[in-house]
């Protein structure tokens, strides 16, 4: 990728993938308020009747407001599996509370004496409803409205994570391949969005209802959310699913490679890795990205493909320090390096399967391991100064941010902080280079190919040489950012695509090239 | 024309209402009158169904108020409250159609006699268009009583319908509202708990304590044949001008002008006297009138 380009230039590049994205965005956003409206509405009617009620239902709407987004995402998967469906759901549950509460305070703030004249002169139940509290109510109800519309267009970002597009796509590829361009071609719109349709609603909150008809109301409902199912992603079919993270997606020792290097034509869809596994496991997904390390493979029964024609580097995972640490405690160098040569690739799938499905703590993970190396010393409780160590969002890292904490502390007189769980690549990097952490452990093709971003003839040159690649990084870390490499732990934790091992074995899939060539028959 | 039976009405453990049985004829004006919290607005509010007695009866021109839809019921019996219960999304004009629209009433005729009540009440036209917030406290109580006589309802429940108002406007507005034909002919009950206003608009009233009736019956009867010890310390302490407020003119001095309260006598003499070069040679002045009137009273 081009570093010089301008926002504008990807922008127009995307233009197609941007729209889809928006228009996805849109879709997801409307279709799950929409649902939240008819049910919400009349839930907030019924428990502004039932008092009573009304305790125990805002209760339970609360509580679903408070379920990460994620989590709701991956609880839904086993019912829903991936896709527009889960998602919609999971939106749906948000905007439930805003409309609910908002419906029942507006209700309730209706002057009684108004409701006790209408009574009076003969108005039905209905009438009241509708002529008398529901317009009075209005602008409240609205209220509520906006906010759960704010909230899902915040919260449909999340939909990429689980296929159902929106510009999530944009945001967390950007975010993971290291590119501002990308992040503000999703978080732009994103947020242009909320503020347009905040302020679209808010004009409606200005209008003075004399009374809700309730036939003018469900008509335009029903045409909105119509053509919403229009701008959703297209249903999943076909006969084989690939699902690939948004960083894989934009990266060329990923998706674009495999699509110019294989000529690899298959149906995709963008999803996180948080679910990617159990969703092939499921059968949702036939064709994932994964890491060759990820525990998850033993444990979901997946099998790598044979990357025969080369198109993913080698990523041998090695520390990456700022050189001021090193000249401030010049003895963390042989500290560090003494992990080096102790994991290889199977090892380290195994420890993690021990902390992704066995669900043992990192801590423990790695304090065993050490153990059994012969690596673990007490600490020395010193009070040299303090070493930070940062790791990203994924079991391995975490697992090998502990093991440098143990040598830390049993071979200096450092103490240790430890920053874990920075979202990606990008995040952790800049967290390293502004000085927030002194290390983490990098693998030589992310340094090489996200965080360097070489032209094609360089990429080409290196291509399949694990010791050039680490040579470049070290030297161009090094005078780019005064960083430096240490020697690699020893494990190869390189991307490679994955499938369910009977389908594979029934199909004869062995390497990318068989895929390739079973779908082309297809 | 009305006709209440043995009322009870219970909240919970306490007895709002207790036994109370009134009749009301046809255009006569009864008041119901106590301190606050005696039970008045509930016994009110039987009367349109907008509460159910726990137990009693309540007859509208002989037949059971039970036997109609409730809706149907309230839209021929006009309604006016306290804080006039106007609704504030809706302009003047849209708030006094409300009943003749449920009665599916003709926008012409509605118009007409929105114009006509407009003229009586002496309400500017041009706050048809106005919402009621942009509306003074008179100005809506009279929309308030205009919306409720749009249909011309031959019954008309008031409670506390000058509650809301301060003292000059209440004491014009009363006044104003004595006169006006369209109440004059009408079957109504008042609620209140300003004994002076009772006396000047009840045909007849009903002092009410803790959900009981203490006396019913004309002003008359309850300041010179008291019930009991309470209707009269009830009334002790504004008694002259109660008494002046109820006994007629023409009672004092047989042959004088008819309908015409001493108080309201007294009150055109001191104005009168006010600018003296206005007053008729043969007048009768404030002493000749209070002489008369003790003389009555102790007859
Ligand atoms: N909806 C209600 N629920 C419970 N208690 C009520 C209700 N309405 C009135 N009451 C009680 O009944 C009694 C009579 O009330 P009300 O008829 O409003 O009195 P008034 O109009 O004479 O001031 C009061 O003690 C009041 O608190
Ligand atoms: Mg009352």
């Amino acid at each position: 990728m081009d570093q010089t380009q301008t926002f504008w230039q990807f922008v127009n590049q995307q233009s197609d993938k941007l729209w889809n994205q928006t228009w996805a965005h849109i879709g997801l956003t409307m279709i799950s308020l929409i649902l939240a409206i008819i049910i919400a509405v009349p839930v907030g009617i019924l428990i502004a009747r039932k008092q009573k009620l009304s305790g125990i239902v805002l209760g339970i709407a609360g509580v679903l407001q408070t379920i990460p987004s994620i989590a709701l995402l991956g609880v839904m998967i086993p019912f829903l599996g991936i896709g527009p469906k889960p998602a919609i759901l999971a939106l749906f549950l948000y905007a439930l509370l805003p409309v609910i509460r908002n419906t029942y305070t507006g209700i309730m703030e209706v002057n009684p004496a108004v409701v006790d004249a209408a009574k009076g002169m003969g108005m039905s139940k209905w009438q009241i409803l509708t002529k008398v509290e529901l317009p009075l109510a209005f602008p409240v109800l609205m209220a509520g409205i906006r906010t759960a519309t704010v909230i899902n267009v915040g919260v449909a970002t999340l939909a990429a994570y689980i296929a159902a597009g929106g510009l999530g796509e944009f945001i967390f590829g950007g975010i993971a391949l290291n590119n501002s361009n990308m992040i503000l071609a999703g978080a732009i719109p994103a947020a242009l969005l909320a503020i347009i349709l905040d302020f679209l609603l808010s004009l409606v909150q200005k209008i003075n209802l004399k009374s809700i008809r309730v036939s003018w109301l469900i008509l335009p409902f029903v045409f909105i959310s119509m053509s919403s199912f229009y701008l959703l992603p297209t249903q999943i079919g076909g006969r084989m699913l690939g699902g690939f993270t948004p960083e894989f997606m934009g990266r060329e020792d990923g998706y674009l490679g495999l699509k110019s290097v294989y000529r690899l034509g298959i149906e995709t869809v963008v999803i996180s890795d948080a679910v990617m596994y159990k969703a092939a496991f499921e059968h949702k997904l036939d064709v994932i990205s994964g890491y060759s390390t990820d525990g998850r493979l033993k444990a979901y029964d997946l099998i790598t493909l044979k990357d025969d024609k080369g198109i993913f580097p080698p990523y041998y995972a090695a520390p990456v320090i700022r050189n001021e640490v090193l000249t401030k405690y010049p003895e963390l160098e042989a500290v560090l390096n003494q992990l080096s040569g102790s994991i290889n690739d199977s090892i380290m799938t195994a420890l993690n399967y021990k902390v992704d499905q066995l669900k043992q703590s990192p801590e423990q993970v790695a304090m065993d391991f050490m153990v059994s190396k012969h690596l673990y010393k007490p600490s020395k409780n010193g009070t040299k100064g303090t070493v930070r160590i940062g790791s990203k969002i994924f079991g391995e890292q975490y697992i090998l941010a502990q093991m440098y904490k143990i040598l830390i502390l049993g071979n200096t007189d450092l103490t240790v902080l430890t920053k874990t769980g920075l979202g990606g690549t990008k995040i952790c990097f800049d967290a390293l280079t502004n000085n927030q952490i002194d290390f983490y452990p990098e693998y030589t093709g992310t340094g090489f190919l996200v965080l360097l971003k070489p032209d094609k003839k360089t990429i080409k040159q290196l291509e399949g040489n694990t010791d050039g690649v680490y040579q470049y990084v070290s030297q161009a870390f090094n005078k780019q950012f005064n960083i430096k490499w240490l020697k690699p732990i020893g494990f190869n934790n390189s991307y490679a695509l994955m499938m369910r091992k009977e389908q594979a074995q029934s199909l004869h899939i062995e390497s990318i090239t068989d895929l390739t060539n079973h779908l082309k028959h297809k | 024309m009305i006709k209440a039976a043995h009322l009870v009405k219970k909240f919970g453990s306490s007895t709002a209402v207790n036994s109370i049985s009134f009749d009301v004829k046809e255009g006569e004006n009864l008041i119901l009158l106590g301190t606050s919290g005696c039970g008045k607005t509930t016994t009110l509010r039987m009367v349109n169904r907008l509460t159910e007695p726990d137990s009693g009866t309540i007859f509208l021109n002989g037949t059971d108020i039970r036997s109609q839809q409730p809706e149907t019921l309230r839209r021929g019996i006009g309604y006016v409250l306290q804080n006039h219960g106007l609704f504030p999304h809706y302009t003047v004009a849209e708030n006094i159609a409300i009943v003749p629209r449920l009665l599916k009433w003709e926008s012409s005729k509605t118009g007409k006699r929105a114009d006509e009540l407009f003229e009586k009440l002496n309400l500017d036209p041009a706050i048809k268009d106005k919402y009621p917030a942009a509306l003074s406290g008179g100005q809506q109580q009279r929309v308030g009583l205009a919306r409720s006589l749009m249909v011309n309802p031959p019954v008309l429940l008031m409670d506390e319908p000058f509650g809301a108002l301060d003292n000059l406007t209440r004491i014009s507005i009363r006044k104003e509202f004595r006169v006006l034909d369209e109440l004059v002919k009408k079957t109504i009950i008042m609620v209140t708990h300003d004994v002076q206003e009772a006396f000047e608009m009840g045909d007849r009233i009903c002092l009410m304590d803790k959900g009981e009736i203490m006396q019913i019956g004309t002003p008359e009867d309850l300041l010179f044949r008291p019930a009991n010890n309470f209707v009269a310390n009830f009334l002790d302490e504004q008694r002259l001008q109660l008494e002046l407020k109820s006994v007629l003119l023409e009672e004092i001095l047989p042959g004088s002008a008819k309908n015409i309260s001493v108080w309201d006598q007294m009150e055109s003499l001191l104005q009168v006297n006010a600018y003296p070069d206005d007053a008729p040679g043969d007048a009768l002045t404030i002493e000749s009138l209070m002489a008369a009137f003790s003389k009555y009273k102790k007859r």
